[in-house]
């Protein structure tokens, strides 16, 4: 069986398009660029919407990407099962999508957080995080500025019934998120989104460790049983 | 021709015709910073008097800032004490110095301050600091990877030091990180001197193939005149509004115009991709960012940059403007960011076009190359600049201020720190430590590093609170560039020429302690008015400090910049060289680290330590004491300790590294226990306090990994290094037998607590 193929879309001000890219090679996919301009997927297996200041954030992180042509492609593509993970500024963008519910918003220290954080796995059925063990606890990167998760209580309560937290800090939320939620999941799994970012901790030279790259070996091993 | 119109109508303008036939016509080149004996030189030069537009144009090329008027006979000797060395690909006067690092690959780095507008206006002054430096880096043909910063502020606990820091950090964080360049490291010290005057410093790396190097230069007539980036608008011009109302009889609304400019870096990170997608196609000929000066500077350089015989027609009006009232002066001088100028062959225009486009970012041509050796601008059809382009960026006028030693000068050296109250029992000596631990200029710095990114672009292999930032070329190459920026003005008040070495020494060993090969050095002057002869004389050592010791250490000064006037009617600023050292790493993978991350490590002291307080951190923080001598200079030592530590790193002897600067052996402890968790337990090979305190320069603490204590002990006395045994690493305290012992959860609380309580 060829590689699986996993797009990167990169808009206007994405940052971390580079190490996403990386990071799904390094789990043995191969990676494809996507540019945000070009309404087309290139037939890939899955999608990354990778962190940074995509359109300068201006008005609303994320509320400009999502009106990029590539995304007519990918939302319907994404609803259809499509498997996508957005990080940091790829989760603000699928929020403002609507394909996850909730936003994100400012920290509550109402400044820019770098810093390297604890995460507990709190589900393993998507195809992101199946490589883990459930309540596993990682050590990834946070870094953002608007990264507290927000939704009404009616949503965070069907979130937490349906097992559609993914991720959570271990201790203290460092930027306000409500339940201390570092990530959540669609309800079919497919579509995730996390703030702190797994592409930066796939190698303890440039990282806090490896602890990041099993979100990237998760989707190659859901590709090759689907 | 654009749409927009210039509500000033063309017969108003003052014309290169209009100035032949009017002489006498009085000019405010005063206001806009001429000496008279400047603006004679400038019609001496013409044989006429200048346009208002070509007033503009000298009157910022010929301004300290762009033209180093004062210094520039100073900085010669950078050139002329530079070590031989085959490392450089581009050097001094260029936008910035580009340094061969092997495997095909070079990269460029520079310096520069933003002093000024981060008083005025904190995050818009330092934001644009850090777009600026970028941008030269850009232009030099590299991918900008990584940036740093050096920082000086007053009182840590003064009311405006709460509004210029937040301001300054939030600013950079902003910038740097909406760019996606991880910030490695800097520093950041509090002095009553920079309340009014803080210092902003900035610093870009940037990583280049040989063959990428891009330099500012027009050739070929016929050639495009490109603007690429954002629209002009009444950034940064106050100087001009001088002319609009000299020129047309009032009208206050030039007064209002901000003189601090707003920055972008959305617009800035398409301007880079665009820009290293335009590089790899080919299409660029030659480029030149836009900052200072703005358009008057890039095009002035530009053709200068093109040799004898090469000039330039630009159409005023065919520039974008962002405030349709501009006229010819203000664009010529407007510094909205974001904008580089690029020399395109005609052939090669619609692919740029179409590049520039797929970016978002406009690109407009303003003019063309061409052979009369004249730099000639029009507006409307009116010829409103017509120059010798050389005789704005190359001749402007050179000064060789009177300096003077200051009579106070005497007196402070005397003022000798041995007569100040030291600690004495463990239980004091012990609190001394906590409290210079946790003043403003020791404590950790979190509170600020944690807002920036470091981890952008997956190549940070250091970054702070590591001695030196460390950025790996690429994944499949093993090659890393570490870089340390350092400055001390209280050395530097004390004795200039022994505080610039210093600054420059600590930077060095600061990039040794990784294991790296120091190789190259920039460096940005801070000082106050060249007009007050002491500070010429601070300026003059300095300088003359730097040549020396970068000769004796065989790391050229591959560029830097100057900034003058940071002082506040009398009181200026302690004399503030900030010096950056650019090493190379063959294996990254090597790299030493400061933290005690594992147990049963000795601790060795390297260097010689002798009782050396003047201009130190005790005697800042405990008695707020700045007198006697820096500590003393010597580059030989600092040699033998690079290459013991480069050695050491490659044959894998070390666990740990860092080097002994502010605080002492003191301070370098802690900071080894709090970055790595392991605490330890030493003796100290003298005198406690003096032991714990001094300042001694060419000095490093290292953990020394079991079983490798032979050979490290041999490598030390191969090169004549000194090396005393003080402990092991280990355990939850750090301990001064026989002394004091301080767990490390004291000793964090006394770090960590400092900065947050301050600023929230």
């Amino acid at each position: 069986m060829s590689a699986a193929r996993v797009g990167v879309i990169t808009f206007p001000g994405s940052l971390d398009d580079h190490d996403a890219a990386r990071a799904v090679g390094r789990a043995g996919a191969v990676a494809v660029p996507l540019w945000h301009g070009d309404r087309d997927l290139r037939g890939v297996d899955a999608v990354v919407l990778p962190g940074g200041f995509s359109y300068g954030d201006y008005l609303r992180c994320g509320a400009i990407a999502r009106f990029a042509p590539v995304m007519a492609e990918l939302v319907p593509a994404a609803r259809a099962g499509l498997p996508v993970l957005g990080i940091c500024n790829g989760f603000q963008i699928l929020c403002e999508a609507q394909l996850l519910p909730g936003a994100l918003t400012r920290n509550s220290g109402l400044r820019f957080i770098s810093r390297d954080v604890r995460v507990r796995i709190e589900n393993t059925a998507t195809p992101w995080t199946l490589s883990y063990a459930p309540g596993q606890e990682l050590t990834l990167v946070l870094k953002s500025g608007e990264g507290a998760y927000v939704a009404d209580a009616a949503t965070l309560a069907g979130l937490e019934e349906r097992g559609q937290v993914l991720a959570r800090y271990v201790g203290a939320s460092p930027n306000g998120s409500a339940a201390g939620i570092a990530g959540i999941r669609s309800q079919s799994g497919s579509i995730v989104g996390l703030m702190p970012h797994p592409e930066h901790a796939i190698d303890a030279l440039t990282g806090p460790g490896d602890d990041g790259l099993g979100f990237f070996t998760s989707a190659l091993r859901s590709l090759a049983a689907a | 021709m654009t749409g927009t119109q210039s509500p000033q109508t063309p017969s108003l303008q003052d014309t290169v015709a209009r100035a032949a036939g009017t002489p006498d016509r009085p000019q405010p080149y005063s206001e806009l910073g001429l000496t008279t004996e400047e603006y004679a030189r400038i019609a001496g030069m013409l044989g006429r008097r200048p346009t208002d537009a070509e007033l503009a144009i000298y009157s910022v090329m010929w301004s300290e800032h762009c033209s180093y008027k004062s210094s520039r006979v100073h900085l010669r000797q950078f050139a002329e004490k530079a070590p031989r060395t085959a490392a450089l690909l581009a050097g001094i006067g260029q936008n910035a110095g580009v340094v061969d690092i092997g495997q095909g690959y070079a990269v460029t780095f520079k310096l520069e301050s933003h002093n000024h507008p981060s008083y005025v206006e904190p995050f818009q002054g330092a934001a644009t600091g850090v777009g600026g430096i970028v941008r030269d880096i850009l232009a030099m043909g590299a991918r900008p990877v990584a940036v740093m910063d050096a920082l000086r502020f007053g009182p840590a606990d003064a009311p405006d030091t709460r509004r210029v820091l937040p301001g300054v950090v939030g600013g950079i964080s902003f910038y740097g990180n909406c760019l996606g360049l991880p910030n490695i490291g800097g520093e950041l010290a509090f002095d009553p001197c920079y309340a009014g005057n803080p210092l902003v410093n900035a610093l870009c790396l940037g990583v280049m193939r040989h063959e990428d190097l891009k330099l500012a230069a027009a050739t070929g007539p016929g050639n495009a005149v490109v603007l690429v980036g954002a629209k002009t608008g009444p950034d940064g011009i106050g100087g001009a509004s001088v002319l609009a109302s000299a020129s047309f009889g009032g009208g206050a609304e030039g007064s209002k115009r901000p003189s601090v400019q707003v920055g972008d870096p959305f617009k800035e990170k398409l301007l880079i991709e665009c820009c290293l997608e335009l590089y790899a196609a080919g299409l660029v000929l030659g480029i030149q960012d836009l900052g200072a000066a703005g358009v008057a500077c890039a095009t002035t350089e530009l053709a200068a940059g093109g040799g004898a015989g090469v000039g330039m027609r630009v159409r005023l009006d065919a520039v974008p403007l962002r405030d349709a009232s501009l006229g010819p002066a203000e664009i010529l001088m407007s510094e909205s960011q974001e904008r580089m100028m690029a020399i395109v062959e005609p052939a090669g225009l619609e692919r740029f076009l179409s590049i520039c486009a797929k970016w978002d970012v406009e690109a407009t041509v303003i003019g063309e190359v061409t052979g009369t050796g004249r730099l000639e601008m029009s507006w409307h059809g009116d010829v409103v600049v017509d120059i010798p382009p050389r005789s704005a960026a190359d001749e402007g006028p050179l000064y060789h201020r009177p300096a003077s030693r200051p009579p106070g000068q005497q007196e402070l050296q005397n003022d000798d720190p041995s007569r100040l109250a030291r600690a004495d029992t463990g239980d004091e000596l012990r609190k001394t430590i906590l409290a210079v631990l946790g003043s403003a200029d020791a404590a950790d710095k979190s509170w600020v590093t944690e807002q920036y990114d470091h981890y952008v672009r997956g190549e940070t292999v250091l970054a702070m609170p590591q001695d030196a930032g460390l950025i790996r070329i690429d994944e499949h190459t093993s090659l890393g560039v570490a870089l340390a920026v350092d400055g001390n003005g209280r050395y530097c008040l004390l004795d200039p020429y022994a505080g610039t070495q210093l600054a420059l020494a600590e930077a060095y060993r600061n990039v040794a302690a990784t294991g790296a090969r120091p190789l190259a050095v920039t460096n940005c002057l801070n000082f106050g008015s060249p007009e007050d002869p002491g500070v010429m004389w601070q300026f003059t050592e300095a300088v003359r400090g730097l040549a020396d010791a970068c000769l004796a250490l065989g790391v050229p000064v591959t560029g830097g910049n100057v900034s003058f006037y940071n002082q506040t009617t009398d009181a200026a600023i302690h004399p503030t060289p900030i010096v950056g050292v650019l090493g190379v790493h063959d294996d990254v993978s090597k790299r030493l680290a400061i933290g005690f991350g594992r147990p049963d490590c000795g601790v060795v002291l390297l260097g010689r330590g002798e009782a050396e307080f003047g201009g130190s951190l005790w005697a800042h923080v405990a008695h707020r004491h700045i007198g006697g001598r820096p500590p003393a200079v010597d580059l030989d030592a600092e040699r033998d300790l690079a290459a013991v530590l480069a050695a050491a790193a490659a044959r894998g002897l070390l666990a740990a590294a860092h080097d002994l600067s502010d605080g002492g052996l003191a301070i370098a402890l802690a900071e080894c226990c709090l970055a790595g968790g392991q605490g330890c337990a030493v003796r100290l090979p003298g005198d406690p306090f003096t032991s714990l305190f001094g300042e001694s320069a060419a000095r490093a603490v290292v953990a020394v990994v079991p079983g490798a204590e032979a050979e490290f002990a041999a490598l030390c006395s191969a090169h004549g290094v000194p090396a005393a045994e003080l402990g092991v690493t280990g355990g939850g305290t750090l301990e001064v037998v026989d002394c004091f012992t301080i767990p490390l959860d004291e000793l964090a609380a006394a770090h960590r607590g400092t900065l947050p309580a301050l600023f929230g």
